[in-house]
């Protein structure tokens, strides 16, 4: 999953990038100068640019228009995509990098025009949709200071209480509190889990999926309709790769869409469009405040593929936007948009501005089955090879297989016991799992013309 | 090393295949400690299955085994002959070389395959630019610089592998792609957008609809595999890069292969296991394919690429080799006019170099790009030419235009 709320650099990126964009502007006014055009930015011709963006026309905006049209990118994929609509609620992940922050500060502009809207209107029709905000703490995997995470929590608590209102609410929320519903000692379980595992990506990777649940668990717990990541172009890019290694080319469409319903509460990705430059750029020109970082950086896969990914943007700047281009042309599958609303209480404005663009059904919704551990949908013939794992609901795709599972089959009774309860429900009871479940026990009773698919 | 078992010498260890023979090596793609002979065994059956599963060959088929003394192509000749007699394929193996007229470089790897031929017993034949299209790629290289010869050479060769195989009337080729190289085209692939291409690059056989279709048996053997076979059965091939190659993006992309590879090894695996699966729609446009008017050669356009790019060398302008195709195709004297104008301006032709190397550093095998002197989108970035390749980028192949314009 592109679900990783961390920022898409390294921490030491964000300055490389401030002090690039300063030397490009000044190349560039150079350039310009000697060939006698006018400095000005390409949009709005009156101001001086500020050098930003992926290189090409658009990279010679002003400051105004330069985050005009990053917003725009943002609110293009959010009405586009049904996002968020007025009744929704939705909790945005909040790592404290670049991306994140420039996530929270377009969708808190967002609710500001809202509500603004809704002040001047007269029937009062169409409500504000809700905010708010989660930060996990995954100070229990990796060795920090806890002084360290006690400065950053506090940032993060006056970023989000320095912004205007509405209010936002702010949770801080440990990670291994996925496990909290089991009634044990979380702390030490997410620690035995990891521990059980020897592939360094692998942990990354689970990492990444336990974090998407722990989100999961507080939109649900707090009656949030979304859950908005920060995932940007830099890092769709990087995973496209990544996925790609990993030998998950069937599922990867499925996880870089801009919308993700497998989930209780559907997942978006609105900054889909912005390279992580872009936002760097944003940050420093609107003074964003960015919070350390606190997790460490990739290793193993993950970790070759980013350095990879960098070179090569470096090498060409929009690299990283045709990578994510020939990944989007992949055939995205049937939950990748918001479900239909079928409600009637919905009032009807609301339903009106439930605006839907370019929003083609895609894959048959039937006979999708998915991996036990990641959720990523299996290929049909990969399903049928996987029992090669002892436990009937741990039916994993080959990546998870090879770098998560335990190899020794010995082994795997005492894994499964412990992953987290929603892993292991979601296996078990997953709707679509069962349907494939059940389908398996009266197979022999059913008459179709693909008799020869098992 | 700390389970050495007592009867055993200090230092040795058991091939984990056979529990007889000491391990001599690291399986490359699954790290078992096997001996030698399990390893040919092992690195032989693989092929025999995949050849199997796949439907490779036919009973009674002719092959041509595109060779070039490189190791890839001397160890498929060996193991191919080898497998048609162990398995009865029932195969005519032949070897198919072409000869670009590199010296220093072809001359010697040809030596290489003619040992070949009396080694492993398989009729040669030789194919020649020089004889095909009149010119060696020495003569090509003196005429158009470094730059943008790797574009002559690939369209070149894959004409000159098809004729040779007609020559010899087989029913397919056989070429050395390996595992590596397979995924290495994936990956580039995906960073340049090229969506057609990607659903195609990981077929094991190509070309059905063509004249003589090609597979590659070694698609899931590794490249290291390859060397350690060669090394270990002393097999007689010729190890050096091409003289006018080095082609820094693919390397690239080798590079970080080589990477993965070296943490996971099974990430090549999983890379052409990614090719197969991803969910491309099955009416991505091919070009429709008619013939060249001019040779005969299969092409989607008036004049196969081979042809428009020979067209340009033998007018002595050879930058019109990467011209406007389908210009030329239209009307090519205009074309050529243009083309000489800008010949004249020093500083065009640089450029145009400039734009080539640019290009060059995007190709694969057997791309053309195809560019002309008109204005449009160029931007000059820290005194780099940026060019923005609309169609190319969106995945279609160059269709006809990447406009160039000179920013003075």
């Amino acid at each position: 999953m592109a679900c990783n709320l961390s920022t898409c650099n390294s921490s030491g990126c964000y300055k490389e990038y401030e002090e690039k964009d300063q030397n490009n502007s000044k190349t560039r006014a150079a350039v310009k100068g000697s060939s006698g055009r006018q400095n000005l930015c390409v949009k709005c011709k009156s101001s001086e640019p500020v050098c930003c963006g992926i290189g090409g026309e658009d990279s010679r905006f002003c400051k105004d228009c330069f985050k005009n049209n990053l917003y725009g990118k943002f609110k293009q994929a959010v009405t586009y995509n049904a996002m968020i609509t007025p009744p929704d609620k939705v909790l945005v992940a909040f790592s404290g990098g670049p991306s994140s922050r420039v996530l929270l500060q377009f969708v808190h502009e967002m609710q500001y025009r809202a509500q603004k809207n809704y002040d001047a209107s007269k029937d009062k029709s169409l409500p504000v949709f809700g905010v708010g905000v989660a930060f996990i703490d995954e100070s229990s995997i990796h060795s920090f200071a806890s002084k360290q995470t006690e400065k950053a929590i506090e940032d993060i608590r006056s970023i989000v209480s320095n912004l205007a209102p509405p209010l936002k609410e702010l949770f801080v929320v440990p990670i291994e509190s996925i496990f909290s519903s089991d009634g044990i000692d979380c702390k030490e379980r997410l620690q035995k889990l990891l521990g059980a595992l020897g592939d360094v990506t692998g942990k990354e990777d689970l990492l990444i999926h336990l974090r998407l649940l722990c989100l999961q668990k507080i939109a649900s717990e707090n009656g949030y309709t979304r859950v908005v990541l920060g995932t940007c172009t830099s890092r769709i890019a990087c995973y496209v790769i990544s996925a790609t290694v990993k030998g998950q080319g069937y599922s990867l469409s499925a996880d870089i869409q801009y919308v993700d319903s497998r989930w209780e509460i559907p997942v978006v990705l609105p900054l889909r469009d912005c390279p992580a430059q872009e936002l760097n750029t944003l940050c420093s020109l609107d003074g964003l405040k960015i919070v350390e970082m606190l997790n460490g950086p990739c290793s193993g896969i993950n970790g070759l593929v980013s350095s990879f990914v960098k070179v090569l943007q470096e090498e060409n700047l929009s690299r990283e936007c045709t990578i994510v281009r020939t990944a989007g042309k992949l055939t995205p599958f049937h939950f990748n948009r918001i479900p239909e609303i079928h409600d009637s209480n919905v009032p009807s404005a609301t339903r009106r501005h439930h605006r839907r663009h370019g929003l083609k059904s895609n894959g048959s919704l039937s006979s999708e089955s998915f991996c036990a551990i990641c959720n990523s949908p299996l290929k049909k013939s990969n399903s049928s090879e996987s029992p090669q794992t002892s436990d009937p609901c741990v039916a994993a795709c080959s990546s998870c297989q090879f770098q998560i599972l335990p190899k020794d089959p010995s082994l795997m009774e005492q894994f499964v016991s412990l992953l987290p309860r929603a892993v292991i429900t979601r296996a078990k009871h997953g709707d679509r799992g069962n349907v494939s479940s059940v389908r398996e026990q009266i197979q022999d009773f059913l008459l179709s013309d693909e008799d020869d698919e098992v | 090393m700390e389970d050495d078992t007592k009867p055993k010498k200090p230092g040795t260890r058991l091939c984990c295949a056979c529990n007889q023979r000491r391990a001599a090596l690291k399986r490359p793609k699954t790290l078992e400690q096997i001996c030698r002979e399990c390893f040919y065994a092992v690195f032989e059956e693989e092929i025999h299955q995949v050849i199997l599963e796949n439907k490779l060959f036919k009973p009674g088929e002719r092959i041509a085994i595109g060779a070039s003394g490189g190791k890839d192509s001397t160890v498929l000749a060996y193991v191919l002959s080898e497998l048609n007699r162990r398995h009865n394929y029932g195969l005519d193996l032949f070897l198919l070389s072409v000869d670009e007229g590199i010296t220093g470089y072809r001359d010697d790897s040809l030596e290489t395959v003619k040992r070949n031929e009396l080694q492993y017993g398989l009729p040669l034949k030789i194919v020649s630019y020089k004889d095909l299209y009149g010119w060696t790629m020495d003569e090509i290289v003196k005429m158009i610089g470094l730059k943008n010869n790797c574009t002559f050479c690939g369209v070149f060769r894959r004409q000159a592998l098809d004729r040779g195989a007609a020559l010899l009337k087989v029913d397919k080729v056989a070429t050395g792609h390996n595992a590596d190289d397979i995924a290495e085209t994936v990956l580039l692939n995906i960073l340049r957008g090229d969506i057609a291409r990607l659903s195609r690059c990981t077929s094991i056989i190509t070309g059905e609809d063509g004249p003589i279709p090609r597979c590659k048996p070694f698609k899931y053997t590794y490249e290291k595999e390859i060397v350690m076979y060669a090394y270990f059965k002393k097999l007689d091939y010729f190890s050096t890069e091409c003289i006018y190659s080095p082609n820094a993006y693919r390397g690239f992309a080798r590079e970080f292969i080589k990477d993965l590879e070296r943490i996971r090894p099974r990430a090549i695996l999983d890379i052409i296991k990614s090719g197969e699966d991803f969910r491309i729609a099955t009416s991505t446009k091919m070009p429709e394919q008619g013939t060249c008017e001019r040779c005969g050669y299969i092409s989607s356009q008036k004049w196969c690429k081979a042809c428009v790019l020979l067209e340009g060398l033998n007018r002595g302008l050879p930058k019109l080799g990467i011209g406007r195709n389908q210009g030329l195709n239209s009307d090519a004297k205009e074309d050529i006019k243009k083309d000489g104008r800008t010949k004249r301006s020093s500083s065009g032709l640089a450029l145009h170099q400039e734009i080539g190397m640019w290009l060059n550093g995007r190709e694969t095998k057997g791309d053309v790009f195809l560019f002309d002197i008109h204005p449009t989108k160029v931007f000059q970035i820290e005194g780099i030419t940026q060019i923005v390749l609309n169609t190319w980028l969106m995945g279609h192949p160059p269709k006809s235009i990447v406009l160039v314009h000179i920013v003075s």
